[in-house]
């Protein structure tokens, strides 16, 4: 047992942890008093009485963080509306949207949703009908969006909501490699010819992939792409029967082509391999072509991320059986029907989403960050007609080209190009993109892999056999 | 070694419950009292939550299918079981936790030991080896997929090629090892943390004893430290546990539970079913049978293993 | 800074016998110095890369082979800070502070009853506590958001605090329990000898004891509570964000943005680093006290 002087030097001690405590709850009091107040940080600072505040929620790619920037200037012209931004990650963003409007919260005024999910919200109820708005808004004239990004936001006439930007798909090759090899890339090149480029500029010793791919787990990562494909193969998820028609022979020969192409001659670790990882393969030099979004030229030609830049030529998706292969997809905004605050929602979301942005960033940030792919009046512009040169027609023709209601060489039952225009899609096809995805790996075969995609896809179609179309 | 203030301060507990002092119902209630906040508390932000998610397991609820929730039992419990994947993802959560909190405890007490003597700058190492722990996870899981174990530009693919081994590509070949390296990475200065607390808490007289009687270092090891150390080991294996069946991050950002699902563990895939799916009922009756499933093992486990749970409590 | 003043406590370091052997001790303690460093450093480099990342262009960022040398830039740092970061550093600082308090005034007395004057069911309330972290957040979220959204408590940094403090308790109460275990029973007997009441024995003898354990469980909440994402992400919005919300707004689908986000986590890291390094000293305080017995 200790004897009782060695106990002398507590008093000492135990007056220091008081001190500490007591500076460290002083330190504390203040900001907790800030905030007893007020639900949060994120409130402090809001405009003056009288203000309204609306909600974004919106994902988080580069123009959308130049809309962020800008919107000050909105404010300025707006002195009663205060903009509060949530930016996530497009999955995070969607499962949160989704949760929230589904369920009728009303944490936002405006969200940012796609091409998928407005004609299926907009039939549920949730969404308001923007075309009023758009028709009584001087100077916004809604006729300038693209044509086919228009009906794709559209439902049953009227749009639910507003293109911010848009995108489709094509190849993007590197025109020095091609010269130096002796090849050409013809103006509307087929699947074949494009494995044989891949094939020839493939170059394990120097770490050159003949093409990248992608092949992450996800409906809107290896499946974008790889839809395209099964649509230009003349394969299709279901007949009009809805019987799943994923592992027919026209959709098993696309699926086998996508996959060999990867594995043979296509980027090292594809299975996990998506835009953000052939980005800054093609951009690092080790790729001799990339078939992706047209969004591609943000990476590719911006110097600040890219190495290649001037060095790429740009073609249309390639094809085998169709005409076209494109997808079409588009980020746009819309309002929920629970939100408190439409109208100053309207002036927002009309005020990003109108000709006069589009000046707007080209003048402050550059007319290489215009959002593309929206309206007919971007293309018109000669600043913007210059900067984006290279690849400013073959983008207009992809999103001009793409056709969501007949995506393939047979009839279907459902929209959507490089998805299927279903709630159940989600689900579906991420599932599906796992077993792919193992097929590109190494894990099972192709065949293995449709033959458990097809019983996914079957469920789903099962339930669509008795409703009526 | 140690004993309770009870122990310490009362005779023999009477047979027959005396009126006041230990055994008392006052004493009884005044035991209780320090205890009932954190017990109200907890009680009621979890259990309130416990309920409603076994309310809706038993409905059949999409969200994105306006109008589809009705009611309809435990149909959704029997979805679960007949369904093939959830067997696989359950075996991967088995052994991504058992394989990292056990790596991490080993790794952690070597660590521990290493810094448990004086050495010039110890202070600095050991921040150092805190710092995994701090990061968030979700930047750190990012780290280690496109930093390190990326096939073409990582680190660890780089500082092999030298030996000839640099071309794997770990996070689709190995895709479970790949996770549990960042996880054991991050979780490492967790068990550190504890075990260090837990050696130097050491009396040194008895060390000191132990010496001077010419007991060898190993023999002190074995017969002292190991068995004081062992509640904080315990300590680190139950919290480590506990949160690692839980761990989301990793994969989600990772390998996304691919190639297939031979990284997905049971977490990412309630999650897959809740956030893409949007079937509320399917993923509250998986979370439920998850929940079962845990408690269950932890029953058994804590029972086998502490000495706490056996019933030992005041030699523990 | 921080370097041990103590006596190194480590079992070899007691010597078999009482004569000093210099030569060899000292090139053993060389031999682990060394290997310490080493081994600090290895597990520290990825952060180290994380750090260095966050003053690169993306461009820089992935390369083969890696980059040591590059020019540097504040770029992607300016860019974080422009987009908002102080509301998110707020908003995690007000939760993890006032969480810690609420978990530690929580869990001292409750551990208390569990270990020095045990109630009669500690196995069970134990296994309760530790029970409530068995459910999945994942499983648990949606139905946790329309409760919260019935009550109107979304994107309110309160519900943050209140759930972070229902999420950290359990580990406080299994944690402070252990080093409750560990006040030596002297101590105990001395006090009670004494004639001090209970709440004089825990003021003066039993808290100034475990107070590197409370700068422990202390330091393992605030990490759990600054670092938790998936709640945060879907209980809030625009007000309550919290960092790794904010954080995660970096990753883009369409974009390289690995350097933007090394430099908004170095940013999130460094308040916890600081208050790691803090209660490391506490920690080292008390070992000093710990072997002076």
């Amino acid at each position: 047992m200790a004897p009782a002087h060695k106990l002398l030097p507590q008093p000492d001690r135990a007056r220091r942890p008081r001190r500490w405590r007591a500076f460290l709850v002083a330190l504390l009091i203040l900001p907790a008093l800030a905030m007893t107040g007020c639900a949060g940080a994120g409130a402090l600072g809001g405009g003056g009485a009288g203000a309204r505040t609306v909600t974004v929620a919106i994902v988080s790619n580069s123009q959308m963080q130049d809309a962020i920037k800008l919107v000050p200037e909105f404010e300025k012209t707006h002195p009663g509306i205060n903009v509060r931004f949530v930016t996530l990650s497009e999955n995070q963003a969607r499962a949160k949207i989704t949760a929230s409007v589904a369920t009728g919260g009303n944490e936002f005024d405006v969200v940012m949703i796609s091409n998928y999910e407005t004609p299926q919200w907009a039939a549920d109820g949730w969404l308001v009908n923007l075309q009023p708005y758009a028709d009584k808004t001087p100077g916004y004239d809604p006729q300038d969006f693209l044509p086919k990004v228009r009906d794709a936001l559209s439902y049953q006439g009227n749009l639910y909501s507003v293109p911010f930007y848009g995108e489709s798909s094509f190849l993007a090759y590197r025109k020095d490699l091609f010269a130096q090899a002796g090849l050409t890339m013809p103006d509307h090149p087929t699947w074949t010819q494009v494995r044989d480029f891949a094939a020839k500029l493939n170059n394990k010793q120097t770490g050159m992939a003949g093409i990248c791919l992608r092949g992450l787990p996800g409906w809107g990562e290896v499946m974008a792409p790889l839809d395209t494909v099964i649509n230009t193969f003349g394969g299709s998820w279901y007949n009009m029967n809805w019987d799943a028609q994923l592992n027919s022979p026209e959709t098993s020969k696309a699926v086998d082509f996508y996959v060999n192409l990867v594995r043979d001659y296509g980027e090292p670790g594809p299975a996990v391999s998506s835009f953000g990882e052939c980005a800054t393969l093609m951009g690092q030099g080790n790729v001799a072509m990339w078939y992706d979004a047209t969004s591609v030229v943000n990476a590719l030609e911006d110097p600040s991320q890219s190495k290649v830049v001037g060095k790429i030529g740009y073609v249309p998706a390639p094809v085998e059986k169709t005409e076209h292969s494109g997808w079409l997809y588009t980020w746009s905004l819309a309002i929920p029907k629970t939100s408190n605050n439409k109208d100053e929602a309207w002036d927002f979301l009309s005020w990003m989403t109108s000709k006069d942005y589009m000046h707007l960033v080209g003048t402050k940030l550059g007319w290489g960050h215009v959002p593309p792919g929206s309206r007919n009046s971007t293309y018109e512009i000669p600043e913007y007609r210059q900067a984006a040169a290279a690849y400013l027609q073959p983008t207009l023709d992809a999103m001009n080209n793409a056709d969501e209601e007949h995506p393939t060489a047979m009839p279907v039952p459902y929209t959507g190009i490089q998805f299927v225009s279903i709630p159940e899609f989600q689900d579906m096809g991420t599932r599906v993109s796992q077993q792919i995805s193992a097929a590109i790996a190494g894990q099972t075969s192709v065949a293995d892999a449709l033959a458990e995609s097809q019983k996914y896809a079957q469920i789903v179609g099962d339930t669509y056999k008795g409703a009526a179309k | 070694m140690t004993t309770t203030i009870e122990a310490a301060t009362a005779p023999k507990r009477a047979a027959k419950r005396p009126e006041h002092g230990p055994g008392s119902k006052a004493d009884g209630w005044s035991r209780r009292f320090p205890l009932l906040p954190a017990l109200v508390f907890t009680f009621i932000v979890t259990q309130l939550p416990f309920v409603v998610t076994i309310y809706y397991s038993l409905e059949s609820w999409n969200l994105v299918r306006p109008g589809s929730r009705h009611f309809v039992g435990l149909s959704n419990y029997a979805q679960v079981f007949t369904d093939s994947q959830f067997r696989q993802v359950t075996l991967n959560t088995v052994v991504l936790t058992v394989g990292s909190v056990l790596i991490a405890v080993a790794l952690g007490l070597l660590l521990a030991l290493m810094l448990n003597r004086a050495f010039p700058g110890r202070g600095v190492v050991r921040t150092l080896l805190i710092t995994p722990f701090l990061i968030t996870p979700v930047a750190a899981a990012l780290l280690w997929k496109t930093t390190l174990l990326d096939p073409t530009y990582g680190l660890v693919n780089f500082v092999l090629k030298p030996f000839g081994a640099g071309h794997t590509d770990w996070i689709s070949s190995f895709p479970l090892t790949a996770v549990m390296m960042a996880i054991v990475w991050q979780w490492t200065p967790f068990m550190m943390l504890l075990i260090l607390a837990g050696l130097q808490s050491q009396p040194d007289d008895v060390l000191e004893a132990a010496g001077v009687d010419g007991a060898s270092n190993f023999a002190i090891f074995r017969e002292i430290t190991i068995p004081h150390l062992r509640r904080f080991i315990e300590l680190g294996i139950v919290l480590g546990t506990i949160y690692l069946i839980n761990v989301f991050d990793q994969i989600y950002m990772m390998t996304q539970g691919g190639p297939g699902i031979a990284s997905s563990n049971l977490p990412f895939y309630i999650y897959q079913r809740a956030f893409l799916g949007f079937d509320v009922g399917q993923s509250a009756a998986m979370g439920v049978v998850v929940a079962i499933l845990t408690t269950i093992v932890s029953t058994f486990a804590l029972r086998l293993i502490f000495r706490t749970f056996s019933g030992n409590e005041a030699s523990a | 800074m921080s370097t041990s003043t103590t006596t190194p406590a480590g079992p070899s370091a007691a010597a078999t016998d009482s004569e000093p052997r210099p030569r060899k001790s000292s090139t053993g303690h060389v031999i682990l110095a060394i290997v310490s460093w080493v081994v600090g450093i290895v597990f520290f480099f990825p952060v180290l890369w994380m750090v260095l990342t966050a003053f690169k262009q993306e461009a820089d960022a992935y390369t083969s082979p890696p980059k040591l040398f590059f020019a540097p830039t504040l770029d992607q740092f300016k860019e974080v800070l422009s987009a908002g970061a102080a509301p998110a550093l707020l908003n995690s600082l007000f939760a993890t502070v006032v969480s810690t308090i609420l978990v530690l005034l929580l869990a001292i007395p409750a551990a208390f009853a569990v270990s020095l004057r045990p109630v009669a069911k500690t196995r069970d309330v134990l296994f309760f506590f530790i029970s409530t972290k068995m459910l999945p957040v994942v499983a648990a979220i949606v139905p946790i958001y329309v409760v919260v959204n019935e009550i109107h408590a979304v994107d309110n940094i309160w519900t943050l605090v209140v759930l972070y403090t229902a999420m950290n308790l359990p580990i406080a109460v299994w944690m402070m329990r252990s080093f409750f275990l560990e006040v030596p029973g002297a101590l105990l007997e001395a006090a009670s000898i004494d004639g001090a009441s209970i709440g004089r024995t825990m003021r003066e003898v039993v808290l100034p004891v475990v107070s590197p354990g409370i700068a422990a469980t202390a330091l393992i909440c605030v990490i759990f509570a600054w670092n938790e994402f998936f709640i945060a992400v879907n209980l809030t919005a625009a007000q309550a964000g919290t960092v790794p919300v904010f954080l995660v707004g970096f990753i883009t689908s369409e974009g390289l943005y690995f350097a933007k986000l090394c430099a908004a986590a170095t940013l999130a890291a460094l308040p916890v680093v600081i208050a790691g390094w803090v209660a490391q000293n506490k920690l080292v305080q008390g070992l000093s006290f710990g072997a002076v017995k």
